[in-house]
């Protein structure tokens, strides 16, 4: 194509001999360097056309509303003015738009600016929730006090600077660690069992396991009362409500891992197997391996419902206002159970500790998160950094001990 | 001339057709001990889940045969003499989930399509962690919110819809005079509209994932199609994305309709318990099944526990039937044949 093209290539030619000198093809004149190569349409951003109308919709609304809200009629409220901008803003919009466009565009941009509304509304509910835990927190958050002591020899009426939330903290802790005990060894168990075996039995787990997704979180807590507590006679613990939490924990940690194992590509496990691994190796040495990022993630963040969830620690915690260590004896409280049983008085400072320890949990939970994020998010198989270099390293020392070894059989 | 090539004797046909060889591979030793203990585990969570739901099943048992089927037509709850029953926790808590779905759904489908089709990419995956985010804020936390902040607005929204409604029956408010400037805010607040409105935030980034999750299978070659015929990203969105997604949109929302249900914390923070059949969402009190084991179950006897986990029970089989169908729904559409859902 380029060659036959290029005119310059065939100026030789035609000078050449008279004969060939009857051009059997035409070649349209072609555009010289000179003319601007095409220009790229930018596709991602909006265009001039596109943003006035929406700067102009927007400002016509903010003003119309301003002037209803402000001199001709008697409306009032904040919700009710960004609802009454909101559809402002539309009609003027759809208004601008159709003076240059046809209907279907009009639809298009119209329906554009609903949908990115309802991401708006969703992301801004998101952040208001944050930022009004915090601030209402906000007074008890900044006291030192607040994360080293417990509740136990402050009375209501005492000001913020006594007392704190370090029990709730420590019984959140605690709880967390043995509904961790409990639950990963078990759920990743289960998970393997219902990837590796592939029967009826592993159906009947799976099944049983997606069914009890769908049980309430206070069903957990009241099986736990009505049993540990009331039949087996036992006191309200840190360990009855572990185990409840577990409970709850399970079928979310086994699910999400199901999923993470059934993604581990096929033909790793059938390497290992044609390398003459027994199951057990492929499981320990390939599958589990090659899953971590993902197990990780799915039992962080079974851990993130965990401790935020309310219910069934409400049910057989207790509440206390004392740091106990000791799981086995004596209620034991959490930071989500603290923060409800904080709110409910009347007192402004335990309303205020309540916020605080609800920004406290927040806090927990969004390290959990942000740490699930960094660990997981990468497909199975895939290498962080630091993992790739390890593997190097470690494949590199094999290739020095072949290489030693190979020398001795030489020798 | 030589022959070149010497033809080795064939096999003549009387020798018997190759059979295939077993190859059901036996477990060595260390695998046998490794299947025992992965279906150990199997077993073990089978047995705590099912002990779960027959413990609760058998302790109910108690409850219900005494009341039969007046357990669910009877709207007090009084285990002691006898006399209680589901009729009004279980409308309360399926009025709350209703609002709740109501207010998420175009919530949910907006903002999963804005985050697949319409955000700009490197926007996409922030979006994506804070929906993420969002589901796991704790329930107590919205439940706080919405106590403290939401209510005071949610407030005049309920007494416009009122004022502007109030024909419409589950719209009225019995002592609401919206007339009078004076009236006070007080029936409107603690109602099972507000607790709808509060469990719809943890609702919506349910729905959100899965629709997001079936939004992105959409494959390529259909939405490219869509634009090449001259399609506007509206119109791709809703002759390709829609109907291709509708599986998933459906599963989404009833699995959100499942987590709604159940809610505890967040509506008994809000709402204020009664006990009598009320189809006006907007009037002060409301009660759910949850809130009503939460508030009872510490000063219930052995009988009232009962009746309690009767009530858990019915709860329990409606989550249960909503999240099958929900999986159901996913499971056979188009678009969710591997998504996790």
């Amino acid at each position: 194509m380029t060659i036959l093209d290029n005119p310059r290539s065939e100026a030789p030619l035609s000078s050449g001999s008279p004969a060939q000198q009857a051009p059997l093809t035409t070649l349209p004149p072609r555009p010289g360097p000179m003319s601007a190569p095409p220009v790229r349409r930018p596709l991602g951003k909006l265009s001039r056309r596109e943003l006035l109308p929406l700067a102009g919709a927007a400002i016509s609304a903010l003003a119309t509303t301003m002037l209803l809200f402000g001199r001709l009629t008697p409306l009032d409220g904040k919700f009710g003015f960004v609802v009454v901008a909101f559809l402002v803003f539309l009609a003027t919009y759809t208004v601008l738009v159709s003076l240059t466009e046809g209907r279907p565009a009009v639809v298009d941009r119209l329906m554009t600016a609903l949908l990115a509304a309802a991401a708006v509304t969703a992301i801004g509910a998101l952040f208001s929730v944050i930022v009004f835990v915090f601030i209402k927190g906000w007074k008890a958050l900044t006291k030192p006090n607040f994360y080293v002591n417990d509740l136990s020899v402050t009375g209501p009426q005492e000001p913020l600077t006594s007392g704190g939330i370090l029990h709730a903290i420590v019984g959140t802790l605690i709880m967390t660690m043995i509904a961790l005990v409990i639950t990963v060894p078990l759920g990743v168990a289960c998970s393997v069992f219902l990837n590796e075996s592939k029967g009826r039995a592993a159906m009947l787990v799976r099944t049983v396991v997606t069914a009890m997704t769908a049980l309430p979180s206070i069903l957990a807590g009241l099986f736990i009362f009505a049993t540990w507590i009331l039949i087996l006679g036992q006191e309200r613990s840190g360990l009855a409500a572990a185990i409840a939490m577990s409970i709850m924990m399970l079928p979310i940690i086994i699910r999400s891992a199901d999923v993470v194992l059934r993604l581990v590509p096929g033909n790793l496990r059938e390497a290992a197997a044609a390398l003459g691994a027994p199951q057990w190796r492929t499981v320990w040495h390939v599958v589990l391996p090659t899953a971590r990022s993902g197990l990780t993630t799915s039992v962080i963040l079974g851990v993130a419902r965990g401790v935020g969830e309310t219910a069934p620690v409400l049910l057989t915690a207790g509440y206390t206002a004392t740091m106990n260590l000791n799981p086995l004896k004596d209620p034991m409280v959490s930071l989500p159970l603290a923060a409800y049983e904080l709110v409910r008085s009347p007192q402004e400072t335990l309303i205020a500790r309540g916020f605080g320890t609800a920004a406290v949990l927040m806090v927990l939970v969004l390290v959990l998160f942000t740490l699930a994020r960094i660990v997981g998010g990468r497909p199975a198989g895939r290498l962080s950094k630091g993992q790739a270099r390890r593997a190097t390293a470690k494949s590199a020392a094999d290739l020095a001990r072949f290489e030693a070894r190979q020398m001795e059989v030489g020798r | 001339m030589d022959v070149l090539t010497t033809i080795p004797e064939r096999p003549g046909p009387e020798i018997a057709a190759p059979e295939p060889r077993d190859i059901t591979a036996r477990p060595i030793g260390s695998d046998r001990v490794f299947h025992t203990g992965a279906g150990l585990s199997g077993v073990l969570v089978l047995a705590i889940m099912v002990a779960v739901g027959l413990f609760l099943a058998i302790e109910a048992a108690q409850a219900l045969s005494s009341t039969g089927l007046s357990f669910f037509t009877t709207s007090d709850w009084q285990p002691d003499r006898g006399e209680f029953g589901i009729a009004s926790v279980l409308l309360g808590t399926v009025l709350i989930a209703a609002v709740a779905v109501a207010i998420a759904l175009p919530m949910s489908i907006g903002t999963a399509l804005f985050i697949t089709e319409v955000a700009p990419v490197w926007l996409r995956s922030t979006l994506v962690a804070l929906v993420d985010l969002m589901a796991a804020v704790p329930s107590v936390v919205y439940g706080l919110w919405g106590l403290f902040l939401l209510q005071g607005h949610v407030v005049g929204v309920s007494r416009w819809l009122n004022t502007w409604f109030g024909w419409l029956p589950f719209f009225e408010v019995a002592g609401a005079d919206p007339t009078s400037p004076l009236s006070s805010a007080s029936v409107y607040t603690a109602s099972a509209f507000i607790a709808g409105v509060v469990v719809a935030m943890m609702v919506m980034p349910i729905q959100c994932v899965v629709m997001r999750e079936v939004f992105s299978q959409v494959p390529a070659g259909e939405r490219e199609g869509a634009f090449a015929l001259g399609s506007t990203r509206w119109g791709m969105i809703r002759v390709v994305s829609l109907p291709f997604g509708r599986g998933g949109m459906i599963g989404g929302t009833m699995l959100g309709l499942g987590r709604a249900l159940g809610e505890t914390i967040a509506v008994l923070l809000i709402i204020s318990p009664r006990f009598d059949i009320n189809f006006h969402i907007l009037e002060a009190g409301g009660n759910s099944v949850s809130s009503l084991i939460a508030l009872r179950y510490s000063e219930a006897s052995g009988f009232g526990l009962s009746a309690l986990m009767a009530a858990g029970l019915a709860l329990f089989a409606v989550t249960l039937v909503v999240n099958f169908t929900a999986s159901w729904f996913v499971a056979r559409s188009r678009s969710g044949a591997s998504s996790e859902a």
